[in-house]
């Protein structure tokens, strides 16, 4: 029993969560001042460059939409990648990362679909189709929220994992499916011109800019992520502490 | 310059300013809230199993 015990902690010490506060400390000051750096850089490029001939200004909309789209899908590879930890390697911070990733996936999918809208309404003349990218996209949405309320809905945090992480992995077909829906079905998206085979069909102009916010919104999810990985970490221990000293103020009564 | 879907635009990023506001503000309160709960159990002298293990050893 006593070996078992200690080879259990020496396996848990891999995935130690409390080495991982102490690098989330030290990383956080510097993802949020390069997230920060990025961002400013990428908002005055954004406004240095020039309006398309066909576009006008609403291009410049481009420059926050394809990031949060990007994300949007980033976010729920990443919750799948957790998810596969949470099933097969029981990391014990697969389900902290997954959980804490939804919310912020959810926000950034939101704000595609609104900054999607806006940007349709002036050039396709209708705030929103139910075509194939736009539905599959809506369905992410609704899939983070499903995520969330899930997760939240049952108090055993072991039990709570294990579906959501089923689920997530479930959903995971949905990301192919965003991601080919303008190839594959008759659409009003226009398909892919950054990453694509044959190399991107946007003005380095535009694709300059485009390619530092992705950057600045990509560290700010990851501060983001850390950050709510941190809370979650907190959080758990604070319920386990809680549980330990009522425990000891019962004992304290009986005795 | 100026045309007539510079409200679009703006609609834009103002969305985008406020959301991501919200979803930082909101992590930032949460993790005030944990720090504040962490140091009250903490100066109530409750400590997590494997620190009050560490402690009966020392």
């Amino acid at each position: 029993m006593n070996s078992a015990a200690s080879r259990s902690g020496r396996w848990v010490d891999i995935a130690n969560p409390t080495r991982f506060l102490d690098l989330a400390g030290r990383l956080l000051p510097w993802l949020a001042g390069l997230s920060t750096l990025a961002l400013v850089a990428g908002l005055w490029m954004s406004f240095q460059a020039p309006d398309d001939y066909q576009q006008g200004s609403t291009v410049k909309i481009m420059f926050i939409h394809v990031p949060f789209a990007w994300l949007s899908m980033m976010c729920y590879t990443i919750m799948t990648l957790a998810a596969l930890g949470t099933l097969v390697w029981r990391h014990p911070l697969a389900d902290v990362s997954a959980k804490a990733a939804a919310p912020i996936g959810a926000v950034f999918t939101a704000l595609a679909l609104i900054t999607g809208s806006l940007w349709g309404k002036p050039m396709w003349g209708t705030w929103w189709v139910w075509d194939a990218r736009l539905t599959s996209v809506f369905v992410l949405f609704l899939m983070y929220l499903g995520i969330i309320a899930l997760n939240r809905a049952m108090d055993d945090a072991a039990k709570a994992a294990r579906a959501t992480a089923i689920i997530t992995l479930v959903g995971f077909i949905n990301i192919p499916i965003i991601k080919f829906s303008v190839d594959w079905w008759n659409t009003l998206h226009q398909p892919a011109s950054v990453l694509r085979a044959g190399g991107s069909t946007i003005d380095g102009s535009m694709l300059r800019p485009l390619l530092v916010m992705a950057l600045g919104f990509t560290l700010l999810f990851f501060t983001l992520h850390v950050m709510a990985m941190r809370n979650e970490i907190w959080r758990r221990r604070i319920t386990a502490m809680r549980r330990i000293a009522a425990r000891g103020a019962e004992r304290g009564r009986a005795e | 310059m100026m045309d007539s879907h510079t409200a679009f635009v703006a609609a834009s990023y103002a969305a985008a300013a406020l959301a991501l506001a919200g979803l930082v503000g909101w992590i930032v309160l949460d993790q005030r809230i944990q720090k504040r709960a962490m140091r009250d159990l903490e100066s109530r002298g409750v400590r997590r199993r494997s620190e009050s293990k560490a402690d009966k050893k020392s």
